[in-house]
């Protein structure tokens, strides 16, 4: 550990740690709303719970899943009316009743992503591109009505960058500098996510008193902007 | 479905047979799902796109760590070596052709290698996931899957009818009655089940079959 001795600055560079109804106040109608995890693992089930609370409304909410079916899962926010529009790679599941019953009532609009797209236009945003060219999707109907450019002999079309208003990140063990560490394949998503907008609100399992090991950390505290425990599943 | 096509485990070595010494191989759901179980004497690291590689047998009941699991959901294990990625690099690995190989499961292939596996004609809304990632990234793109649908229509067709997933990717067809390689000069039978012959198999098949020069194994 290299870390000084002594917390004289951590009142200034300390996360806030709120509750989760506290940490999804203020989100705007209308806001574009990451949220993190993959095939059910490294969701936000407590903020996703909070947001389905609030009277928010006309999201645009960007998931690579609509919803399996789990306990606090974004399913929440179409039962609950809070989504205008989903960019998503894998939205069906069978036990993904809530989007399919707002798919049904038209009230969600859908942007269907590949999954490597979607998680590298919220990687362009994070890192300030405009975008990217990609031969993902090229020549399918997923491809259509977008800019191409053969580049190396090989068609591709061009990505925007994709940026949030909020992410809702999931991460497993946090500092008090709001430093993450993931579970496993739990970062995923998550951890682009994080740098990829403007307000990064994360639930942790756990906030450890001593800061992270610096050579073991997945998102660092700069990308953070609030903490929130949820304790181990 | 024909009676007469390649059972199972026989069909998964000849899936094994044409991953050559691939090393690095994405497994897609359904068919695909099922071959760890038949490649378990090679050494191969498998790929999942939440970013594992080197994911291992299902754990004993109790021992499961919920953030490991596979695209089917099912909970998976580290084999000796195994890490877990972040995720952009999990799809790095496969988008900037890392990847020795991938096996697919798919609607329709065309003669000329082009896929769909992620949407049926006249679908309101599909899930894409990863397929048109692998597609285009992967290396070596094998597909898996019945030759013919239940109705007995051809799979194998001159120019698909489904949405496309990536044009000209895949490399070797391998159904439950034939071994067929993608090539510039058509598609070429490499290996039939005993008792096949390739007039049978051109029937069940929407699209024009050649036959290797080396002959075709079977008969």
């Amino acid at each position: 550990m290299t870390h000084l001795s002594g917390d004289i600055r951590s009142d200034t560079l300390a996360k806030p740690i709120v509750t989760a109804a506290e940490a999804v106040e203020g989100i705007a109608d209308g806001s574009v709303v990451l949220v993190g995890g993959w095939g059910g693992v490294g969701v936000p089930h407590a903020l996703l719970t909070a947001l389905a609370a609030t009277s928010v409304s006309e999201l645009v909410v960007v998931t690579n899943n609509c919803g399996m079916g789990h306990r606090g899962d974004v399913g929440l926010l179409f039962e609950a009316g809070r989504v205008r529009k989903a960019i998503t790679s894998f939205p069906i599941h069978p036990a993904g009743v809530e989007f399919r019953g707002a798919l049904a009532r038209d009230e969600v609009e859908v942007e269907l992503v590949p999954q490597g797209t979607l998680v590298e236009r919220m990687r362009a945003a994070g890192a300030g591109l405009g975008g990217f060219f990609t031969p993902t999707s090229a020549g399918t109907p997923l491809g259509e009505g977008k800019e191409e450019r053969t580049i190396d002999g090989r068609l591709q079309v061009f990505e925007t960058a994709l940026h949030g208003d909020v992410a809702l990140v999931h991460g497993h063990r946090a500092d008090t500098y709001g430093n993450l560490r993931y579970r496993y394949a739990a970062g995923a998503f998550n951890s682009t996510m994080a740098m990829a907008a403007n307000r990064v609100i994360v639930e942790v399992d756990e906030i450890a008193s001593d800061p992270l090991d610096p050579e073991q950390v997945d998102t660092a505290g700069i990308f953070v902007d609030s903490l929130t425990v949820v304790g181990a599943p | 479905m024909s009676a007469i096509g390649w059972e199972l485990p026989q069909w998964a070595e000849r899936v094994a047979a044409s991953l050559g010494d691939a090393r690095y191989v994405n497994l897609g759901v359904g068919l695909p799902a099922k071959l760890p179980h038949y490649l378990a004497s090679r050494s191969i690291m498998f790929h999942c796109e939440n970013g594992i590689v080197g994911t291992g047998p299902a754990p004993d009941a109790g021992d499961e760590i919920p953030e490991l699991i596979d695209a089917s959901s099912n909970f998976v294990s580290l084999q000796p070596g195994g890490v877990v990625v972040p995720f952009e690099v999990s799809f790095s690995i496969i988008r900037g052709g890392h990847l020795d190989a991938t096996v697919l499961g798919a609607y329709q292939v065309s003669a000329g290698g082009d896929l769909a596996n992620w949407s049926i004609p006249g679908a309101r809304i599909a899930g894409v996931g990863g397929a048109m990632d692998l597609a285009v990234g992967a290396r070596r793109v094998i597909v898996m899957m019945h030759h013919t649908n239940r109705d007995g229509s051809p799979k194998i067709v001159d120019e698909l009818t489904y949405p496309m997933t990536a044009r000209g990717c895949v490399d070797v067809i391998v159904t439950n009655c034939a071994v067929i390689d993608v090539s510039p000069a058509g598609l070429i039978v490499r290996d039939v089940p005993e008792g096949m012959t390739i007039e049978e198999l051109q029937g069940m098949t929407g699209a024009p079959l050649r036959l290797s020069v080396a002959g075709t194994r079977g008969r």
